[in-house]
């Protein structure tokens, strides 16, 4: 009788130790993922960075002033063509 | 041993020599106590050299990158960004590479090989072979496997605005450290401190575990100015012309909004690049606008008319007889650029007579007038925070002479920057409130300070309209379709303790809408070089196109008809000296 709960008790034990070594085996593989897509989204922040940077020298005001004179020929109009509308008003 | 004794039990045992058994079980009692003596010494005494081997080969020590904070302007657009980069540098005299290796690294690098063996022959340890490189670079080049050739991470700081916005920004130095402008004043909030972490890795070098966070990473913060990026270009474009027009050695303009202080525009010129500044001159990264002074001439007067009409001693309308354009006191003479006669307070700020304000100064107690300027904030740093602002000269009341409280009725003998001036012009703007002004953006209402009584600002504020129309000294300064206030300065620049002949500042202050005042602009040109050298000439027409272009661009409506503007067709526009 103790023989056979002794058996059993064993199996159980080795059960329980590869079941350990898979999991932490399975955490480990998780956690390289993990570091992976953390080291990617650092990357996808620098590149962010980076297009911020090149949005903003696109976007001066003095390019975008000077393409919209020499290139697409456009003029402030006058004072008195321009109408300003109150939007609280409305 | 029991069976072996069995079976050997018809024979007599063999003969052993007496001392053998006992010697063998001592040797082998010695060797085991060896072990355990050797086992409890490393145990307890090499313990923690045999600890850091043994996690040397599986836990690192990791660094955890924190960047510097970003710097964005009211509308979140970027001023200044960090990114990683990399330095490549040498150790020339432990280089040891073929000239194909030099042709390729130079190649990698992008730069001419004559450059790069130039550096490589320089008497020093360590060179900057280049920095800032692109990562990718960088791993091209460290791919060679040159001896002595290395790199390493840093972060560079890039400054989309350029030369528009330098001297409010200003930059970072070695190790992304602020080192001017608001990079320097902000450095604590900005800036980031690297983390670190033990990790363990595996055989291929990948990280399995975390093991303890060390330091935790510190992300530097962003920043949010006051400015706005477009009426920032608007001011540097204008005031670029006008000191160029002009022939001036420099001009600055600051703009603020009267209702919560914020500097919404602050140009200099000249100005430099701070993503390329190895060749700007110290002085070119002078912020005029806040750590310079200068004696303000005529845009001071209106604070001495304020005093006045404050004290309830003169009301817009009293008399003031300003000629015959000169008054004496002691031996020195107030002169008027043109005689005026019998004059209402109202017309000494309209024509800008130095008499008529320094007969109004003089009948003034000192400690009054000295009041209001120093409540408007001159004499006292603007606040901003920004590094080095200065204070501007205000001497106490006590020891002011006659000739000295009369000439600070014009703006002489006193020395102002321009945020200062530009903020003390909100007390007129807001009905006698004096607001704080910022460099960074405000999101609560901001509580001002009383200075004068409201109808004293209300009073000033149509003085300083009648001073911009046909008849004043800066009708240039109209703006079609909104009424303006505002008033002009023109004073002789100190040439160490005397005034120079022809040396002047330029001036201009004012606010529009005059009806409910939506900004406060200052234009100062530094020593005008051209034929016209008066603010009202100068100046007031810079003032018109910055606030003309700015409030239609912040959609400001209209408080006056678009054919407002009337300039007198012939006679010259009325002159004024300081």
């Amino acid at each position: 009788m103790m023989v056979r709960i002794n058996l059993l008790l064993l199996a159980a034990l080795v059960a329980c130790a590869l079941s350990l070594v898979t999991s932490r085996h399975q955490a480990r593989k998780l956690f390289v993922d993990l570091e992976r897509e953390q080291s990617q989204s650092r990357a996808y922040e620098v590149e962010y960075g980076q297009l911020q940077i090149e949005q903003s020298t696109w976007a001066m005001p003095g390019r975008v002033e000077k393409i919209a004179r020499e290139q697409l020929h456009m003029q402030l109009p006058a004072p008195g063509r321009i109408e300003i509308i109150d939007a609280a008003a409305r | 041993m029991r069976a072996a004794t069995r079976s050997h039990a018809g024979r007599a045992a063999p003969k052993l020599p007496r001392l053998r058994a006992p010697l063998v079980f001592g040797a082998l009692l010695a060797l085991f106590a060896g072990l355990l003596g050797r086992s409890f010494y490393l145990q307890r005494f090499d313990n923690a050299f045999l600890q850091e081997q043994g996690s040397s080969r599986y836990s690192r020590e990791l660094d955890v990158p924190a960047h510097r904070g970003r710097i964005v302007d009211r509308f979140g657009e970027p001023l200044a960004v960090s990114t990683p980069v990399k330095a490549v540098w040498a150790w020339p005299d432990k280089v040891n590479a073929t000239p194909e290796q030099l042709r390729a690294l130079a190649a990698a690098l992008e730069m001419p090989s004559a450059l790069l063996t130039q550096k490589l022959a320089q008497d020093s340890d360590f060179v900057y072979l280049k920095k800032p490189v692109a990562p990718e670079v960088a791993d091209r080049a460290a791919a060679l496997n040159i001896k002595g050739v290395h790199d390493e991470n840093e972060y560079w700081r890039y400054y989309p605005g350029g030369e528009v916005m330098s001297h409010i920004v200003g930059f970072t130095g070695d190790r992304d450290v602020g080192q001017e402008g608001m990079e320097l004043a902000q450095q604590l909030w900005l800036g980031g401190k690297p983390g670190s972490r033990r990790v363990i890795i595996n055989r291929r070098g990948e990280i399995v575990e975390d093991v303890a966070s060390i330091r935790a990473p510190q992300e530097g913060r962003d920043l949010a100015l006051s400015i706005d990026s477009r009426l920032q270009y608007l001011a540097f474009r204008e005031i670029k012309a006008a000191v160029e027009a002009n022939k001036a050695k420099a001009g600055a303009m600051v703009m603020l909004d009267p209702r919560t202080g914020e500097i919404l525009a602050l140009a200099n010129w000249p100005s430099y690049n701070p993503n390329n500044r190895s060749r700007a001159a110290r002085d070119k990264m002078r912020n005029r606008a806040l750590i310079d002074t200068f004696e303000p001439g005529s845009t001071l007067k209106p604070f001495t008319i304020a005093a006045a009409l404050d004290s309830g001693k003169f009301a817009p309308g009293t008399i003031v007889d300003t000629s015959p354009g000169r008054f004496s006191i002691g031996r020195a003479t107030i002169h008027d650029a043109h005689r005026e006669g019998v004059l209402t307070v109202e017309q000494v700020i309209q024509k800008s007579s130095n008499v008529g304000a320094a007969k109004i100064a003089l009948s003034l107690p000192a400690e009054t007038m000295w009041r209001v300027l120093s409540d408007a904030g001159f004499g006292t740093p603007p606040m901003t925070g920004f590094p080095g602002e200065v204070s501007g000269r205000l001497r106490p009341a006590k020891s002011w002479r006659p000739i000295e409280q009369a000439t600070m009725a014009y703006g002489h003998g006193i020395s102002v920057n321009l945020v200062q001036l530009a903020r003390a012009y909100t007390v007129f703007a807001n009905d006698g409130e004096l607001k704080p002004v910022s460099l960074l953006k405000v999101d609560a209402p901001v509580a001002g300070r009383p200075v004068l009584k409201p109808q004293t600002a209300r009073a000033v504020r149509h003085m300083l309209e009648m001073a911009v129309l046909p008849g004043g000294t800066a009708p240039k300064a109209q703006v079609s379709g909104y009424r303006v206030a505002g008033k002009t300065g023109t004073a002789h620049k100190l040439d160490g303790h005397v005034y120079a002949n022809n040396k002047y500042i330029s001036s201009f202050v004012g606010f529009a809408p005059a009806s409910n005042p939506r900004l406060v602009i200052a234009v100062m040109l530094d020593e005008p070089g051209g034929d016209q050298y008066y603010g009202g000439a100068i100046a007031a027409p810079v003032f018109s196109s910055v606030m003309g272009a700015a409030l239609r661009m912040l959609g400001v409506p209209p408080d006056a008809p678009v054919t407002n503007v009337i300039l007198p067709a012939d006679s010259p526009e009325i002159r004024e000296e300081t």
